[in-house]
Parts: C-alpha cells; structure tokens; sequence
C-alpha cells in the first residue's frame, strides 16, 4: 500500500532513466546513507567497526568486482584473490617508495596496477570458456602468489615476505581510528558501487550482457568481443585491486601473500553467487552472509552450548551449518539472495492485495 | 542492501554487550582469551594444544583455587588459523572479563602480524611463544610481543649446532653440505638468512629447497636432494609437509637420522602416518614430551579423574603439542603471577600482566616448584630481551615414541641479536616508533 | 640422463595419482553437468571414515566395505536433497551447491571422527625398487596399476552397458533424457555413487602416502590442471592429462625451477594447462562444444 508508484508521473527523461525511479526507494536509500554515514559511526562498537563491517564492506567491494567480471560479463573466474593482493602489494610499495604521495592516488594506482595484470590474465577468455577459464585464471592465482613470495623486492625484502601497511593519512588527517577506517571504506564502496551500478546502463555494460547471454550472437551483431571481455577483465581487476589495498591498509594493517590465497577467490565467488549474480545489492548481500554468517554461528552456538558440548564440535557443527544453509539458500532462489529481496520488493507493491 | 547488514552488526554489537555485561557479576576472575584452531588442516595440532592449555588452567583452578585466590576463566574463539578470523576474535575478547583481556596467544605468526599493532595500541601484550615475528624478540621496539623461549633465527642455530656436535664439533662442518628443506611461506623462509650466514662463518655448503605450500608433493624435491647428497637435511615444515617429507626421504632412500626437523616438524602428528620408515627422524624440542612430568601426572591426577578433562582422545596426553599446550598455560600463568606480585593478588590489566611478562625469571628452583624441572629451559625475560632463552632440546623418533637425546643446546646469540635488532630498528623506521629506552625502565 | 629418467617416471607416476581424484570429478560433469567442488571433501571423509573405523579395530575389508557403503548413502541423500531440487538450474547454482556440500561433509568427518591425523597402512612398503640404476617407489607402482584398472573398468561401463549410455544421454540434456523414460534420480545416485567409489580408493592411496587429515582435501586442486588438459568429460583425457601433467611438472620443478628460484610447481601446471587451452579450447579429449545462434 506504501509501496505504490500510483501517482507518481515522470515528465523529463532523465526522471525516468533514474537509477530509483520510484520516490520511495530513493527515500528508503537517502535514509540508508544517512544511518551508514552518521548513526552508525557514532554508535556502533568499536568490535562491530573493526571486525565486521569494515571487512564486510572491502569484501563486497571484491565481490562487486567480481560481479562485474562473472555477473555481467559472464567470464568466470577463480583469480580474485590474486588481483587483491596485486592491489595491496602495490599500494604498499607506492607509499613505500614514492614520499608524499597522497592516500587516495595511492589506492587508484593500486588499483591500476591490479586492472593492468587484470587485461594480461584476460587474455586467454578470448578463446577458452566456461569452467575451463576458471580453472585457467587459477594460473593467475597461483603464479601471482609465488611471485610475491619468491621476489623480495615487492615485500621490502622482509624475511618473511610479510608486509605491513603504512599508518593512512589524507591531507594530514590520520585515519587511525575505527570510526574514521570505516567511513573511509565506506565512501570508497559507495562511490565505486554507484559507478559499478552505472557501468551496467552503459552500452559497454550492454554489450557485456550480450557476451554474456550468448557471444557468438553478440560478435555476429557487431559487439568488439575483445574490446569488451578485456574492458570487463580490467575493471573487474581495478575493483578487486582497490579491495586488496583497502583489505591491507584499512583492515588488517599486514599482508602476507598467504592472506590471498585460493580460499580467498572461492570465499568472493561464493558471496557472488549466494548473493546473486549480475546485481549491485547482490554484492552486498552475498558478502554480509558468507562473512556474518559463520561468525553469528560461532556466537550463537557458544551462548547456547556453553561448554556442554565436547570440544572442537561446536566448530564442526559450525561448518555443517553454514553448508547446510548454503544448499538451503539455493533450493530456495538459485538467483541468489538479490533475487529473493526483489520478488519481496515486488510483494510489497501489491500489498496488502494478492494480485 | 546495507540495512540487512546494519541488522546483523547492531545486533551482534548488542548481543555482545549483553555478553560483556554478564561477567562483571564475578569479580575475583582473571579472563585469559583462547582464540583456537580446531578446524581445518592445523586441527590435530591446535586440538592438543589447546587442549594441554586449557588443562593446565583447570588444574590450577581445581587444585589450587587459582592463581593466589584469583580464579582463571577463559572463552574459545575459533580462527582457523586465518588473519581475519584471528582479528575478529581478538576485538570480540579484548574486553572480556573484569579487567579486559590479560594475554592474547594466536600460535599462528600470521594473526600475530595482524594484531600486533591493535594489541601495542589497546595495551594488551601477545605471547608469540616458539612463532611470530623474530625481530620482536627485540622488546624495546616491540614492548607488547613476547616471542619466549625460542625464535626461528635462535632455533637454527641451536639446529646447527646440534648437527655440528654430531659430528664432532663445529670445526667438522666445513666441507659438509646441508640442505634446508622449507614450506614456501612466511615462516618457512625465515630461517633462510641466517642459515646462510651461519654457513659463511662454519664453511659448510647450504642449499635452499623449497616446497610449495601446502607440501603434499615432494618427488621432484627429494629426488633433487639424492642428487645432491647433502649430509644434512633441516627440515621447516608445518603440517602435511612434514610426513610428506619424511615419506619423500624414505623412498629416495635418505638416512632419517640425518634429518633435523624443527619444532613444529616434530610431533606423532607427522610421524605417526609414516609409522615405522620414520624411525631415526631426529627434531628439535622446546618442551619434552611424555608423562614422566609432574606436573602432566598431576593434571591427570585431578583433572581427567574428575572427568574435566579436555582432551577426548585420552592417548594424546603427553604428546609433544600436548604438552606444549601445557607449557604454554605454565608461561601465561607465570606472566600473571610475577605481575601479581607487584600490582597485588587481584584480576589485572593487560598492561600490568605486561610488566609480569617481561619479569619472569625461571630457575631451576622455581622449576621445581612448578613440578616441570627438565621441562621448560632457564631463562630470564628483560625488557630488551623478549625471547629470553633461545635453547632447546632435540628428541629423536624410536618409531612409537619421542624420546629426548640431548640436553639443552644454546643459540649462538652472537649471530642472532644483531640481526633482530637491525631488523627491528627497520621496522621502527617504517612505522615511526621511538625504542624504548630499557635503563629508565623498572 | 639416468636422473632425467628417474624424475620422467617419478612425475608420471604421481600423475597417476592425480588422475585417480580426476576420475571422480570427470564422472559427476559427464552424466550431470555439475563441477563436482566436494570431490576433495569426498576423498578425504572416505579415507576419514576408513581410518576411523580400522581405528576402532575393524578388519580391512570390513571397513573398506562400511567406508563404500557410506559414501554410496552420501550419493543418494545428495540427489535428494541438493540435485533433484536444482534440476535445470544454471551451472553455476549447481557448482555453489557442492560447494555447500563440502563444508557439510568437512565437518560431518571431522565432528564424527575427531580432527586427529591417522597413519594409513595399506601393507603396500614404500621402499625404492631399483630398476637400472633408476629408483622407482613400490607403492607408485601398485597405484598406478589401480588407477589403470579402475579406468578400464569405467570405460567398459560408459561405452559397453545400458546404464552407461543413459548417463551420457543425460550429461548432454538433462530434459530431454527425461523425456525419453531415463530415470533421472537413480542415474544421478548412481553416478555419485561411482565417484564416491573412487573417491575412496584416492582417498586410501593419498591418506596412506600423507596420512589421514584434512590436507586430503586440497589434493584435488592437483586434479584441476589435470581436468582441464584432458577434457572434463573424458576418462580417458584424465589419464592422459595426469600422466603429462605430473611429468611436467616435476621435470620443470627440477630443471626449470632453479633458474627462476624453485617452488613453482604449484603454478606451472596451470600455466601448461592455459597454453594447451589456447590451442584446444576444451581439453585434449574433452566435447567440442559447437555453439549455434
């Protein structure tokens, strides 16, 4: 009933090309940002900042890279983590050796960094498909973790390879505090989430979609094939570049190249398509589940069996769980969790009416 | 959509407070954070250790009341060995308890790298016992890391001496060749420089193998070392390499007894699947293993006959992480009861529990006292010196049991301070942080 | 040259070995269409279950039996919980699903079991057989001879019998298998079935060189480079693609790897794996996909 769209009239172009056309949903998003920018800083725990939302907010940033690679562009790939830590390992190195070079610029050419070894591990999608590019951008992974860890000059010749991130400083403000490395995350995930959102009204975003479905038909039609999977490739890798860089400086405060391994890409992939594939809000939802998730069943299983339970198997049943989920999830809506807040969305504007 | 987000963090920040405030009804409670690996592929180890951990902790309580009438409670927070999970359980149990938490011990050098910096700044110290960053062992540019009893530099070249004493002196190594076999992460490399060094000062060739993570495939590397045919082999490994190790060298037919694996490359855990072949297998150890401790009987005594016992699998009492474990619970405690002599018999901050680290002095009497002589090295914590031993012992394999070869085999601090301390001064640099002048200190 | 040689078979004979985990993974793709993620998982709650129950003081063929018939309960309570609920679903639903699977089955193993590490006795001696001055290792041997055996007992059912004509008809369409009268459910239980089979003779020979523990797992990401090079729909490429890819890459770990400082054997057969995709973008035995507008 509050949801309706009746009277609501667009009369310019650019009122209906909105991405929030209806007035509610833009509302509901300028409440959002508010809530996200000014209430929560000020009341959340320093425990919430620190350990969930700010890794939360780095991982959706990866997984909106992601998306824009897998959902979009329909390229799978299993080489995230590697293009994460291509970002941390080179913002590390620009702070290291470049003096006075501000933060921001900093995290852009990580992140440039991180698309230019994105467009050289795109290559290969140009002529292999499907699960076999996954399995082939593992090469990116593996061969990106032994090069940080073989070559010392990337880590500072440090003995264990492990690098650790330079205190953040914008415009001699230090962001040292879990307030300020949160609304700094923020911003830079809000501003690339917009432009993510953007990307897919574009006609590039178009012609990914068009690869995506089908690129015989799409190459047929006129679509630059090459152009497009590399552009989808160069982005994708610049988000997940800027991810990593933020992962290190913002979060962890320490690198080792073991901190974005395997695991990793599969954890991003997983909250792209819990999430749902090919939608902003999928990102985020995918990343708040994969990552809140196993920590809220930590949580809750030591409050509810404290002790009475042998040791070790509250872990275990930990992991059951969240498999069990997972396939229960996708039993459900196999589109992902975007796809079941639209059909609610979609609920919502026929309420209180069925039909 | 961020508002299901914001519903999970605003209510686990609630859920959490409420657990915060639960505890404050009893007072007389020093609270010491577990973070914990029972899952994943360090399990079996982290299971034991924990397990000898929270035992000994038990037996204090049990038999003694605590530690002088303070009780000692603790809260598990699983990791699995992942950075990210340790940071997460390090801000979900910093303010846990009366007075906060006292000491974090992550037995993972990664976490540790995470947290260091958040621990120097909340004034909560970290016990990297045996692991974690090296250079730390310098305390006057790490004031809250304590990497006690033995870093990787120290144990290379206790292993190194070791292996010279078996040939019959040190002036014996030149010529020798010696392989260093190592897992291809952080902390396998970290004994690489100053292995090299030391072979520059005793004449012997060093070779540098690497296996890659995780270690399950090791045919080209053996085969690689039957070319060679080094004397020596120094095995750093961790989990599955180790009996992936021990099995390359069976087949390519390498004297086990020829091989000297560290600390964490010497347990059942990596000798047991290989069974017989791996008899001879020598490594290093920081504590001994086996039941003929008293104070592993007296845990028995009280602990398991009142069924609070926690280790499930009862056969590994007395194994090698075991009693690591247990070694672990008598360093912690240690650091509370020397802070307690000082601030008073009442639950303390982690920065008064600090000062009880960097105090501890033990001797052989007090070894007695603890009912462990033989089990833990003499060693005196300063505030420059956060490692504070650097010997261990080394125990060979009989193939069913560790039995103990050697006594307490020192460093060469010579080799090793110098290089902890250029390395820690870098780090000092990098991240503007001013020494600590340690003749002002108490 | 002797050592060239030592290492060529030493790396073929590994190959081997990652073709075994290979096998299962090739056997679940070809008849449903599915990336098997939980295959790792699957070898290593086999060897757990096995372990654990010679452990308990079982005979070996009791417990080898009781192993089998766990992992053939694991293949049909999959179809009926995971597969048939997702028929038709895109690929990648599917492939999420195993990945469910998987910390379903990590933890069930490690939960019943405990997370201890078990020595694995296969009474196969793994001491080297000198054969001209080139060492070979017994227990390679004896493993490589199953892999072989178990490959030609899969192609005989894939190409020979009736149930193993449905399950290709059913790897190409799944509707249209069905409307055709081909029983889905029991194709698919019996398929997971087989790959659990096999999982579990990997599961044994890898836990009896590692012993029993969780690293079981990350053994099949030795099988991907090996799938891809042979096709993820071809038994026969699996064997193939082990075999070239454990030669190559201990003959680069060795030969290679010092000129670039060592360690690469992780990657360089991911490497290998992409240059040979370029040329035969889907594997060396896998179907060509002709793809129509």
């Amino acid at each position: 009933m509050i949801y309706r769209e009746a009277g609501q009239f667009r009369t310019t172009y650019a009122a209906d090309e909105r991405i929030f056309p209806i007035t509610q949903d833009r509302v509901a998003m300028a409440i959002l940002l508010v809530v996200a920018f000014v209430v929560v800083p000020l009341t959340a725990s320093s425990y919430a900042l620190t350990a969930l939302l700010v890794p939360m907010l780095v991982l959706a940033l990866a997984a909106l890279g992601l998306n824009i690679l897998t959902g979009y562009a329909g390229q799978f790939s299993l080489g995230t983590a590697a293009f994460m830590s291509v970002g941390a390992f080179a913002a590390y190195n620009f702070q290291l050796r470049v003096p006075g070079i501000p933060l921001l610029v900093t995290f852009a050419l990580a992140g440039a960094v991180a698309a230019g070894v994105g467009l050289v591990f795109g290559l290969p999608s140009l002529r292999i498909k499907g699960f076999y590019l996954a399995v082939a951008t593992l090469a990116a992974q593996f061969f990106v973790d032994w090069l940080f860890t073989k070559v010392g000059w990337f880590s500072n010749d440090s003995p264990s390879g492990t690098i650790t991130a330079q205190p953040m400083v914008i415009a001699g403000f230090p962001i040292d505090t879990p307030a300020r490395r949160y609304l700094l995350v923020l911003s830079i995930v809000s501003v690339l989430a917009l432009v993510a959102k953007n990307l897919s009204r574009t006609a590039t975003g178009r012609a990914w979609m068009a690869v995506r479905d089908m690129d015989v038909a799409a190459e047929v039609i006129g679509i630059p094939i090459l152009r497009t999977k590399l552009i989808a490739f160069g982005i994708s890798s610049f988000y997940c570049g800027v991810a990593g860089a933020l992962w290190a400086f913002a979060y962890l405060g320490t690198v080792e190249p073991q901190a974005f391994d395997l695991q990793r890409s599969f954890q991003i992939l997983f909250m792209v398509i819990i999430g749902g594939l090919g939608t902003v809000m999928g990102a985020f939802l995918g990343a708040a589940f994969i990552l809140l998730f196993p920590l809220f069943l930590n949580w809750v299983l030591h409050l509810v069996v404290r002790g009475e339970l042998r040791p070790g198997l509250a872990s275990q049943l930990e992991l059951v769980c969240f498999g069990a989920l997972i396939i229960f999830f996708l039993v459900v809506e196999p589109h992902g969790l975007a796809r079941l807040w639209q059909i609610t969305k979609e609920k919502l504007r026929l309420w209180p009416f069925p039909h | 959509m961020r508002t299901r987000t914001r519903g999970w963090s605003e209510a686990a920040a609630l859920l959490v407070a409420l657990g915060l405030s639960a505890p404050a009804i009893a007072q007389n409670e020093q609270f010491i954070p577990m973070p914990s690996y029972r899952q994943g592929p360090y399990a079996a180890g982290g299971t034991s250790i924990y397990g000898g951990f929270i035992d000994y902790l038990n037996l204090l309580n049990m038999r003694d009341g605590g530690l002088n009438g303070v009780k000692l409670t603790w809260e598990e927070c699983e990791t699995e060995y992942k950075p990210d999970r340790g940071v997460e359980c390090y801000e979900r149990l910093k303010g846990k308890g009366p007075t906060g938490a006292s000491v974090f011990n992550f037995l993972s050098t990664g976490i540790t790298y995470a947290v260091i910096g958040k621990a120097t700044q909340d004034k909560i110290p970290l016990l990297t016992m045996a692991y974690g960053r090296t250079d730390a062992s310098d305390g006057r540019v790490f004031p809250y890391v304590f990497p006690m009893l033995t870093n990787y530099w120290s144990l290379n070249t206790d292993i190194v001496r070791f292996i010279g004493q078996k040939e019959g002196g040190m002036d014996k190594l030149k010529g020798k060749k010696i392989v260093h076999l190592y897992l291809g992460v952080a902390y396998g490399k970290e004994p690489n420089a100053i292995f090299q060094k030391q072979a520059e000062k005793y004449g012997f060739e060093a070779k540098l193998v690497e296996v890659p993570a995780p270690g399950t495939e090791q045919q080209a590397q053996w085969l690689e070392i039957r070319q060679y045919k080094p004397d020596w082999v120094i095995l750093t490994g961790f989990g599955v390499m180790t009996p992936a190790s021990l099995k390359g060298a069976a087949r390519v037919g390498f004297p086990m007894d020829h091989i000297v694996g560290n600390f964490w490359s010497g347990s059942e855990e990596d000798t047991e699947p290989v069974g017989a072949a791996a008899k001879g297998y020598i490594s290093a150890a920081l504590n001994p293993p086996g039941k003929d401790i008293k104070v592993i009987q007296e845990i028995e005594r009280v602990v398991y006959a009142a069924g609070k016992g926690n280790m499930v699998n009862k056969a590994r009492i007395g194994s090698v992480f075991y009693n690591r474990g247990v070694l672990t619970g008598i360093m912690t405690v240690e650091g509370i009861r020397v802070a307690q002599g000082k601030f008073g018999k009442k639950p303390l901050t982690g920065e008064q529990v600090r000062w009880g680290l960097e105090n501890i002095k033990i001797d052989d009497a007090r070894l007695t006292q603890l009912g462990a002589p033989g089990f833990i090295q003499p060693l005196k914590v300063s505030c420059a010196d956060h490692e504070a031993g650097g010997a261990v012992k080394f125990q060979q394999w009989d193939g069913t049991k560790w039995k103990i070869i050697s006594d307490w085999i020192q460093a060469d601090k010579s080799l090793v301070r110098p290089m902890i301390e250029e390395s820690a001064m870098k780090y000092a640099k990098e991240n503007n942080i001013t020494p600590r002048d340690c003749s002002k200190e108490g | 040259m002797s050592f060239f040689v030592e290492v060529l078979v030493g790396g073929l004979l590994a190959g081997v070995m990652y073709s075994l985990v290979a096998l299962g993974f090739v056997l679940i793709y070809k008849a449903s269409g599915v990336f098997n993620f939980a295959q790792g998982a699957m070898v290593f709650a086999a060897a757990t279950t096995y372990a654990g129950l010679v452990g308990l003081g079982w005979s070996g063929w009791l417990a080898f039996a009781a192993s089998l018939a766990v992992m053939v309960l694991f293949a049909l309570a999959t179809e009926r919980f995971v597969l048939r609920p997702l028929v038709n679903q895109p690929q990648i639903s599917l492939f999420m699903a195993t990945i469910g699977l998987t910390f379903v089955l990590e933890g069930v193993a490690q939960g019943v079991w405990g997370a201890e590490v078990r020595g694995l006795d296969l009474g196969i001696p793994d001491s080297p057989l000198e054969l001209k001055g080139i060492l070979i290792s017994k227990f390679d041997l004896v493993a490589a001879a199953t892999a072989g055996g178990l490959v030609v007992v899969l192609a005989i059912f894939f190409q020979r019998t009736r149930v193993g004509r449905a399950l290709r008809a059913v790897a190409d369409d799944h509707q249209a298998a069905l409307s055709v009268g081909i029983p889905l459910e029991r194709i698919w239980a019996l398929v997971w079935a087989a790959a659990g089979a096999v999982a579990l003779v990997a599961g044994l020979l890898w836990g009896s060189r590692l012993g029993v523990q969780f690293a079981l797992t990350q053994v099949a990401l030795k099988a991907l480079p090996v799938l891809i090079l042979g096709g993820f729909t071809s038994v026969a490429g699996a064997i193939v693609g082990g075999l070239t890819i454990g030669a190559s890459e201990k003959v680069a770990e060795v030969y290679l790897g010092p000129l670039i400082g060592g360690g690469i054997e992780n990657w360089f057969p991911y490497v290998l794996a992409l240059l040979f995709l370029l040329v035969r973008p889907d594997g060396l035995f896998g179907e060509k996909r002709i793809e129509r507008v």
